[in-house]
Order: structure tokens, then sequence, then C-alpha cells
């Protein structure tokens, strides 16, 4: 899978001993040194101690709700989190995102799917230099020069759809929640007119994607938010 | 039945009176034989004692007769305070039942049992007061001299001469769970006699010496001793009764006691109950009406004899025949009694002649296996009973005797005229046609009248020699005696037929309203219905007002129908109450409550009261015992409707309940099914796996992969249908993109969809809507892979959005070319646990249901139709509103 090993320590807290084992067996064999806890009191004296470089969180646990233990972790740490969720339960997934966690899976999952979101996690703990180019597929972002391009032609973005889009390239690869959109790029005031959001992602899908129908670079996540494709 | 076995209905009888006993209040009675023994002092005494254990107890109401010893005993209990009555301006003092009840204490004592209360009560005997304290569950000390006892109140009487006035019936008595005996030796009694130590009232000191003679003394001992003793027997009966079913029990002994209106039927009935009571049998009052109805005076003491027989545990029976044996064996017969009880007969000896035997003989020669027993009636009752049948009935107005003469005078003169064509024969035979004519017009003693008269007139003014009386030749004298003799004979005759028919036609009216009333009832639809109909019935029946009211269920109020022309005032409210909690009749004409405007009726089915019927007669109107006993009859069958209504409640749950059961199994035999298969594809190829060369091993993987897929999707449709049906399904509605929303879902349903061409079609200009994007994206994701799984591989699918503005919706439509839905299965689809036929091995049925339920949760609705050309569509509905304006930066 990973070719370049990557060795970095991944705290799993979940309570079933058998998700456990899966991804003890899952993480180890794509490189990952795991850690686990059955609770979440275990579980944050663990990423206290131990300094983890990612954590796997089950949003429902014994002790402590996933959503306390995320929020203490938060109060004094920003190792990021993956959360497991169930289905139905959008409503958690959002708070938990808005939260502070940076990614969500639901159960059940992939194994691959699972490996990809940490990678995304890891990579962006990883510290890197300031990145004045993004691209993906044949779009080019210059940030600098707040220009876009598509194969090399300017692509004329209003303010909103270019602020969207940066929005979501900083988060690449991961979900970035309607209301984080909304906050960041009207205000505090429009966290809840998901019809601005809409129409302006519409628009610049129309300007970006290859087919605007059939969407394959600003990916949605229904009833939470918006993704952008990680790169190849 | 095995003898060491108990009987079942025995032992059930003896539980449900534990259970009864239970739930009421413990009545204590210290019994003696007569006043002055301590029995007052007696139960201070026990009460002083209760109150050092710590029981909560208060005094309801003690006469102390300023006795020093009973005083000492009051100190330190509490007393409540008495109510204060005032009757014809004299203010006497009666126990406060009502603050007795609000204060709810442990227990209560209640002195002297059998007393009469001042009118005005709430009861008018002070024993009907204890038994309210009895049925909310206060225990009650009271106390009682032997003379009170209805049963034993004659040989009281007969022993001390003095007439008993206050009795409490045995039946009450029966309610003593203990009985103490306070016994004092007659030596010992006359000694505190003449120390001054006994309270005599205002007795006339003579009469009290000859009350507390020696031997009064001795056998009043004797009475009370062996009425304690018989009913120690009788709980020792019982009890070998719920232990061994016993050769010796005669369980089948039923005694039957003729009861009239004389005077002495009222000792027969005591005598009675004291055999039954004894025999620890059944019995059952019987009262015989003939065609002549006994007078005022006589219809009272038979009603008083009845009531008194009820009272007294007795099952009462009412019937019509004129021939009394033949009703009494009857009646033995029907209700399967042993033992037949009579009075001496009194009547003439030529009359028992006439009627072939008297009463005793005609019932030993019908009666067959059944007992007869002849008790003689005691001298000293009132004369006997005045045979009825040559009276004048009271009912024949001096109208009658005025018509009888009126009708003679005028036939005589025609006859006048007549006599010369005639000759005085045929006169004769003309004034014996009138005299039966008018048999049929009027009552017996007008006939009689007119017979008698006819035959004076004819004597007189035809019959030679002419205006004597004097008949001269012997052939007229026989003529005109017979004449007499058919006369009386054929107008008495007519006139019982007459009687008779009318008594018929009573019982006709009688039997046709019941019969109204159970068509009535048996033809509503509603319960209302039939509430409205009897009480309709009951108004013209009875030249009522009547209400209803009915328990609800479960509650502890009473609530008065909507058809009910009398409307209860506060106060009938009261007395409807209490005949709901009490199940006894109440109200006017009874002794509960009679100064309630409303006779109160209790709706009674087997072991539960479901409501009160009363009838109110305006003042002036009474209403007969028969009357009553049709009320009853009316609230009987209203009742029978009542329960036959909530009967069919609990089918209709019970079906309701086999409904959701049949679900239940269904789900779980499909569950078990959907659970299995796949649980087994993926035991059995990991096992294989473990084991398997690299060519297998591709085939078993993705096996494990469509197993697991398809438990997901069960768990995931068996958790959805679970948050549908608990309520915990909250959509949040937003706003949506139906791009977005095709995109996710077709993203998820991809691999499914493989095996069919598949085309999408989103309108270009469709506006944003309402919706929950994760509860819509699994909408059109179950309705793609439906369409997947249900039509056969390589035929297409649609799937296209677009909006209604006319009726302000967005549509959803997902066309396919299977064999789409015959007509009747379209809204069952929609169904849990339904499936198509078409249907492949596999699913539970849940996928339309969790489909319309997701789509009503978001106002939205979804519909089933054919596609022109062949295949199933299904719609979804989704409200649709403009939103706000975007700003465009």
């Amino acid at each position: 899978m990973n070719t370049n090993p990557p060795k970095s320590d991944i705290l799993v807290i979940d309570d079933e001993v058998q998700i456990r084992r899966l991804l003890r067996i899952t993480l180890e064999a794509a490189g990952y040194k795991v850690r686990d806890a059955e609770n979440g009191a275990l579980g944050l004296n663990e990423a206290a101690v131990q300094r983890p470089d990612a954590i796997v969180l089950d949003l429902s646990l014994p002790d402590l709700s996933g959503l306390d233990v995320l929020r203490r972790l938060r109060e004094w740490s920003h190792i990021p989190v993956l959360i497991l969720s169930v289905r139905g339960d959008e409503a958690n997934k959002i708070a938990a995102l808005d939260a502070g966690a940076d990614d969500y899976l639901t159960k059940p999952f992939g194994g691959g799917e699972l490996l990809a979101r940490l990678r995304v996690l890891l990579r962006r703990a990883q510290p890197v230099g300031e990145v004045s180019i993004a691209s993906f597929g044949d779009i080019e972002v210059d940030f600098a020069k707040r220009s876009v391009t598509r194969a090399g032609a300017e692509v004329h973005l209003t303010a909103k759809e270019y602020a969207l889009l940066r929005l979501l390239l900083q988060h690449r690869g991961k979900v970035v929640t309607h209301r984080q959109l909304l906050r960041d790029v009207w205000g505090p005031q429009h966290e809840n007119d998901t019809h601005y959001l809409r129409v302006h992602m519409a628009n610049l899908r129309k300007k970006i994607e290859p087919s605007a129908g059939s969407p394959s670079y600003v990916k949605t996540e229904s009833g939470i938010g918006y993704r952008l494709v990680d790169r190849d | 039945m095995s003898e060491s076995r108990p009987d079942p209905d025995a032992l059930l009888a003896s539980l449900q009176r534990d259970e009864a006993r239970a739930r009421r209040g413990q009545l204590k009675v210290f019994f003696g034989m007569c006043p002055g023994v301590g029995k007052t002092y007696a139960m201070l005494r026990a009460a002083q004692q209760e109150l050092r254990d710590g029981t909560d107890l208060v005094i309801g109401i003690v006469e102390t007769h300023q006795r020093a010893e009973t005083e000492a005993l009051l100190s330190g209990l509490p007393v409540m305070p008495r109510k204060e009555i005032e009757h014809h301006g004299i203010r006497v003092t009666e126990m406060d039942l009502e603050a007795i009840l609000t204060r709810h204490p442990k227990l209560v004592l209640v002195d002297e049992f059998a007393h009469t209360n001042a009118p005005g009560s709430r009861h008018p005997k002070r024993y009907q007061d204890v038994v309210e304290l009895l049925d909310a569950g206060i225990d009650v000390f009271t106390t009682l001299n032997v003379q009170h006892i209805e049963s034993r109140a004659d040989a009281v009487r007969q022993i001390t001469g003095a007439p008993v006035h206050e009795t409490v019936s045995d039946s009450v008595f029966d309610l003593a769970d203990q009985i103490e005996l306070v016994d004092l030796t007659p030596e010992a009694l006359r000694e505190r006699l003449a120390e001054g130590k006994v309270y005599l009232g205002e007795r006339a000191a003579t009469a009290a010496e000859n009350f507390f003679k020696d031997t009064n003394l001795t056998a009043l001992r004797e009475l009370a001793l062996r009425f304690v003793a018989e009913r120690v027997d009788k709980r020792l009966r019982e009890l070998r009764g719920v232990g061994l079913v016993s050769t010796v029990w005669r369980s089948g002994e039923r005694l039957l006691v003729a009861v009239g209106s004389s005077p002495s039927s009222t000792q027969l009935v005591r005598w009675t109950r004291r055999m039954a009571a004894a025999q620890g049998a059944a019995w059952i009052a019987v009262s015989v009406e003939s065609t002549r109805p006994p007078d005022a005076g006589g219809q009272r003491r038979l009603e008083q004899n009845l009531a008194l027989a009820r009272e007294l545990g007795a099952e009462i029976v009412v019937t019509h025949d004129d021939d009394v044996a033949a009703a009494l064996v009857r009646v033995a017969l029907q209700h399967n009694a042993t033992q037949i009880v009579v009075g001496q007969s009194r009547s003439p000896r030529w009359l028992d002649l006439l009627r072939g035997g008297s009463l005793v003989d005609r019932l030993l020669r019908t009666s067959g296996p059944i007992d007869i027993y002849v008790v003689p009636a005691e001298r000293a009752a009132e004369k006997a009973m005045t045979w009825l049948g040559w009276r004048p009935v009271a009912n024949s107005p001096a109208r009658e005797y005025g018509e009888v003469a009126g009708v003679l005078a005028a036939l005589t003169v025609g006859f006048w005229f007549l006599q010369p064509f005639t000759g005085y024969l045929a006169i004769g035979m003309l004034y014996l046609l009138a005299v039966i004519a008018l048999s049929l017009r009027v009552g017996r003693g007008p006939v009689i009248a007119a017979g008698v008269l006819s035959a004076l007139l004819w004597d007189f003014l035809f019959i030679p020699p002419l205006y004597t009386f004097y008949i001269g030749k012997f052939e007229d004298g026989v003529m005109c005696v017979t004449y007499l003799v058919v006369a009386l004979i054929s107008g008495h005759l007519t006139a019982r037929i007459r009687a008779q028919e009318r008594h018929e036609r009573t019982r006709e009216d009688r039997a046709t309203a019941l019969l109204h009333l159970t068509q009535a009832l048996s033809t509503a639809r509603t319960l209302d219905d039939a509430v409205f109909a009897a009480l309709r019935q009951a108004d013209q029946l009875f030249a009522a007002q009547s209400a209803l009211l009915l328990g609800e269920d479960g509650g502890s109020g009473l609530m008065p129908h909507f058809a009910g022309s009398f409307t209860l005032s506060e106060k009938e409210l009261g007395v409807a109450d209490w005949v709901w909690r009490n199940r006894k009749n109440a109200g006017r004409f009874t002794d509960t409550l009679p100064g309630a405007e409303g006779f109160h009726v209790p709706l009674v089915r087997e072991d539960k009261t479901v409501g009160v019927l009363v009838v109110r007669v305006p003042p002036t109107q009474t209403l007969l015992l028969a009357q009553r006993d049709l009320i009853g009859s009316f609230a009987g069958q209203i009742a029978l409707f009542v329960e036959r209504e909530s009967l069919r409640a609990v089918s209709e749950r019970e079906k309701l309940l086999a409904e959701s059961d049949k679900l239940h199994r269904a789900l779980l035999d499909g569950v078990s099914h959907e659970l299995k298969t796949p649980l087994a594809v993926l035991a059995g190829a990991t096992e294989q796996l473990a084991a398997a060369d690299v060519a297998t091993r591709d085939g078993l993987v993705s096996e494990i992969v469509t197993a697991t897929r398809r438990l997901t999707r069960l768990v995931n449709n068996l958790l959805d249908q679970t948050r549908l049906e608990s309520g915990a399904l909250n959509p949040r509605l937003d706003w949506c993109d139906a791009h977005d929303l095709v995109n996710a879902a077709v993203d998820g349903v991809r691999e499914s969809l493989a095996g069919h061409p598949f085309e999408t079609d989103v309108s270009a200009d469709l506006p944003l809507f309402r919706a929950d994007a994760a509860l819509m994206e699994q909408v059109i994701a179950n309705l793609l892979l439906n369409a997947a799984l249900h039509t056969p591989a390589g035929t297409p699918i649609f799937l296209t959005v677009g909006a209604d503005q006319a009726h302000a919706r967005v549509c959803f439509t997902v066309a396919d070319r299977g064999p789409g839905f015959p007509l009747e299965m379209r809204e069952r689809l929609f169904q849990k646990f339904q499936r198509g036929d078409a249907a492949r091995a596999g699913g539970l049925g849940l996928g339309l249901s969790i489909i319309r339920g997701f789509v009503a949760a978001q106002h939205g609705e979804v519909v089933v139709g054919e596609n022109p050309g062949g295949g199933a569509v299904f719609t979804v509905y989704l409200p649709w509103e403009p939103h706000t304006k975007v700003p465009n930066e």
C-alpha cells in the first residue's frame, strides 16, 4: 500500500475489542505503530503521555462521549483526529467536526478508505512550508496572485468562489462542513444560509469541473459538507 | 373428583373471600346476651390495648350511659365530634360518618351496631355506616346484643315478651371477622343491676324487672351462646370445605320459601334463613302473583317480606300463576331447590276440597323428590288473610255500579214492552245475556250486583204473580234460582278471565318492553345509540325521566351520559356514586339515601360495576316492586351491552395484537434468514480462505465482499425502520441541490447498477429545495437499488429530476422496464415486509417502507405508477419554496 512507511504513532480509542484488533492489523500492515485504549479516560491519558501522531476516535464510548473526549483533547492539543461514527448520526458528526475533529468515517468502512483518510491527516500535521501554488486535475491555483487557471487558461472566479476554493484547498482531502465554509466566507451571521453555499458551489463547479453534472474535484458529503479530492 | 382434593369452587370462593377481606376493614363484634353485660366496657379495654400497640384509632360513637367504670376507660382515646341533626325541631347527635371517612383512621369504635339513625342521615341504620367504613378499609369495633339479630329477634320476643325494634340482618353480621362473646352469669348480672351499674333508660321499672328475670336471662344467655357457637361451626365448615371435600357436605341443598303478603310470612322467611344457614345452603324466596292482586296493605307487606328475604341473603323470584302449588314446584325445579318451605294453610277446608286438596297436599303430590316443610303459623300473628275472592275489588268505582243500574233500568223498560210478545221466560234469558255482556265491561262486584238485581227485577216485574217477590209455580222458582247461580258464576268467570287477560297484558307489556330494549340494543351500532334507545324506552315505559352514568375505564369517576333526560343534581350524583361503589340500589324507594329524587340501580356485570341507571318518577307517583324489577332488568340489559362493547374492544385489540404478532414472526423469520445467509457465506468463505490457493482466493474474497454488503444493507434497513418507528428520525431540512444528491446517491449504488444501462436526467435550471440531504440520498439510492435488484439484468433504469412549478414541488422519478406491479399491489408495496411478486430471493421488504417514511418525514410523498411501455415508475414529490435571494458578492 504505502511504499514509504511513515512509522507514525496512531492511537485507537474504541470500546469494541474486535474493532481495535481489526484496526491494529490494518494499520500495522500499513506500517503504523498502534496503541489502543478502550474508553475515553484511558484514551485521553494515553494521548497525553504518548503524544501519538493521530487519533482514531469512536464517537460512542462507554464512559465519556467521543465528543467530550474530543473537546478535552482540543483544550491542549492539535493532534489530528479521525472520528468513527454510524450512519444516521449526521448531527453528531457535524458537531464533532465543528468541535475540531479533522475528518470522519462511517462504519462499516473499508481499510483502504481508512488509510487514505489517515494519510491526509498525517500529511496536514506535518509542518510544510508556505505553499503558493496548488493544483488538481488541470486546475492550478496561485495563492500569491489569487489566480486560477484551467489547462493554462484563466478562469474568472468571483471573490466568494475563490474563497470557497481556497478553503477547500487548505483542507484538501478532508471534509469541510457547511458551517465552516459559510462562517469563513460569509461570516458567522450566515452560517445557516446553506442556499448561499449551494448556489455559489454550483457556479464554482461549472467553472472548474470537467463535467458539472458529475463533479470529480469537489465531492459532496451529503448533509455534512464538501471535500476536495486529495492529490492523486 | 378425588375426595382428598379441595373442591376448586370452594377454594376459589374462599380465596375471593380472603381477597375481599384483605381489602376491606376488619369487623370485630363484642357480642352479648342483653344490655348490661359489659360489651362497651370490653370494647374500650380492647381499644386501650390497641392504643398502647400504636394503632391509629378514634371513637366514632360510644354511649357510656354515665357508667363510671366505662367512662374511666375513655381517657386517652381520641373522640370524633358528633354530627348534630335537627329533625322536627329536635336536636339529636349522630356519628359523623363523613368526618371519619375523611380522617380515615386504622380503627374506629362504633357502639350499638343495631342503632337506627335519625332521619336525614345518610343511612337509616348504623350498621350501614359500619359497612361503608369497612368498605373504605377501616377496621371497626362494635357492640351488639343477641336480640338485635334479625333471625333471633322472634325468639327473643317470645322469651321476654318485649318487642324488638332495632335489628340487623344476619348477612350483615356475616361480615364480622371476629366475634368476642361478652358473657356474664345471670346472677352476676342481677347483682350489677342491684348495684345500679346497669343503665335501664326510660324503660318502666316493672318491664325491666320482667326482662331481667332469671329464667329470661338464662334463655337469652343460651341463645347468645348458641348463636356464637353456630358461627364458629359455620367458620369451621368453611375451613373444612376448603380443606377437603367432605362426604357429609350437602352442597346441593337449596331451600325455597313461599312468601306471601301475610305477616306470618315474615316468620317463615326468618325460619328459612336459619335453616339455610344451618345447612350452609342457598335459599330462594318465591312470591306467586295470582290474577287477584292483594290490597294496598297486602302489597306493602309482601314487598316488606321480600325485602327482608333479600336482606337476609335470599334470591328473589317473582312468578305468576293462579295455582300456587304448581308455581312453587316449577320454580323449585328451575332453580334446583331441594326443599320447599311453606306456612301452614289457613284456608277453609271446603275451599281446599274445591281446589283439589290443600296447598300442602297438592305440593306433596307434585313435588317428587323435593322435601316439603310446613311451618305452623304463629297464633298471635294477625288473623288469617281474608280470602279476597268475594270482596268487592278495590278498583271498582261507583261509576260501574251506576252503569249496571242504568243498563238494567233501560232494559227493564224495554222488556216491559217486549214481554207481551215473548213471555216472561225469554225475558229471563235476555237478562242473563245482559249480565254476561255487562261482565265484559265492568268488574266483579258490579257484575254480581247486576246478577242479583236482574234476578230480583225479573222475579218482581215479570214472573207471575206480578209485583211480588213471591213465585207461584215451583218450576219458576227453580228457574229463578238457577238463573241467579248461572248469572253469578258466569259473571264471576268472565270477570276472572278479564282479570287474567289484563294481567297477561301487563306481563306481555313487560316482556315487550324488554324485547324492544333487547332489539334496540342488538341493532345499536355504538354505545351511544344503545344508551339513547334504552333511556327513551325507560322514559316511555315508566313515564319517567332517566339518566345513565358510565364508569370510566380504569378511572374512579362516573360520567353522566348525554342521552339522559334527567339532569342529575350534585346530590343525585352523590347517590349514583354511592351506588357505583357499593353496587346496591339506592335513592328513592330504598333504604339508602331515600331522600333522593331518583331511583338508582347499578349496572353490574360479573364482578364489576359498569355504571348506574337513574329513573325519576314525579314525586306523586310511585314505582311498584314489579316496575323496579323491570328497571333492574333494564339495568342488566344495558350492563350486558356495555360489557359486550368492551369485550368487542378487547377482541379488536387482540386482533391487532395478533396482527402485530404475525408481523413480528414474519420479521423474525425474514431477519434470521437474511442474517444467516450472508453469515454462512462469510463463515464458509473465510474458513476456506485460510486453506485456499491463490487461484480460488479471489473468488472467495468476492463472495465475502458481497455477503458483507448484503449484511450491511440489511442492518442499515433495519436500523432505519427502527428509527422511523421509534420517532427518533429528526430530519434536518436544509437547502439541497438535486445534482449533489443524485451524484452522492448514484456513487453509493454504482456497483449494484453495473448490470443495467443507467441514465440520469437532472433538469439544468432546477431550483434549490429544502430536504434532509442524507435522507434524500438514501431515498434515491434505495429506489435505484430496488430497480436494480428487481428487474432483469440488462434492462435500463432512468432517473429524472424535475420541478413542477405549478404545484410548487420537485419530483424525483425512477423508472424501470421490469415486470411492474399489478394495480392491487401498489398500495401494499409501501407496507413493511411486503415484497413484490417478482422479488428474487433475499430482501426483507423494508426498502419501500423506509422510503415512504423518509419522504413523509420531509413532508413529501412517494407514489408508484406504470411506465408507459412496461415497467414501474416510482415518483418522489417534495414541496418546493423559493429561497431568499443569494447576494452575488
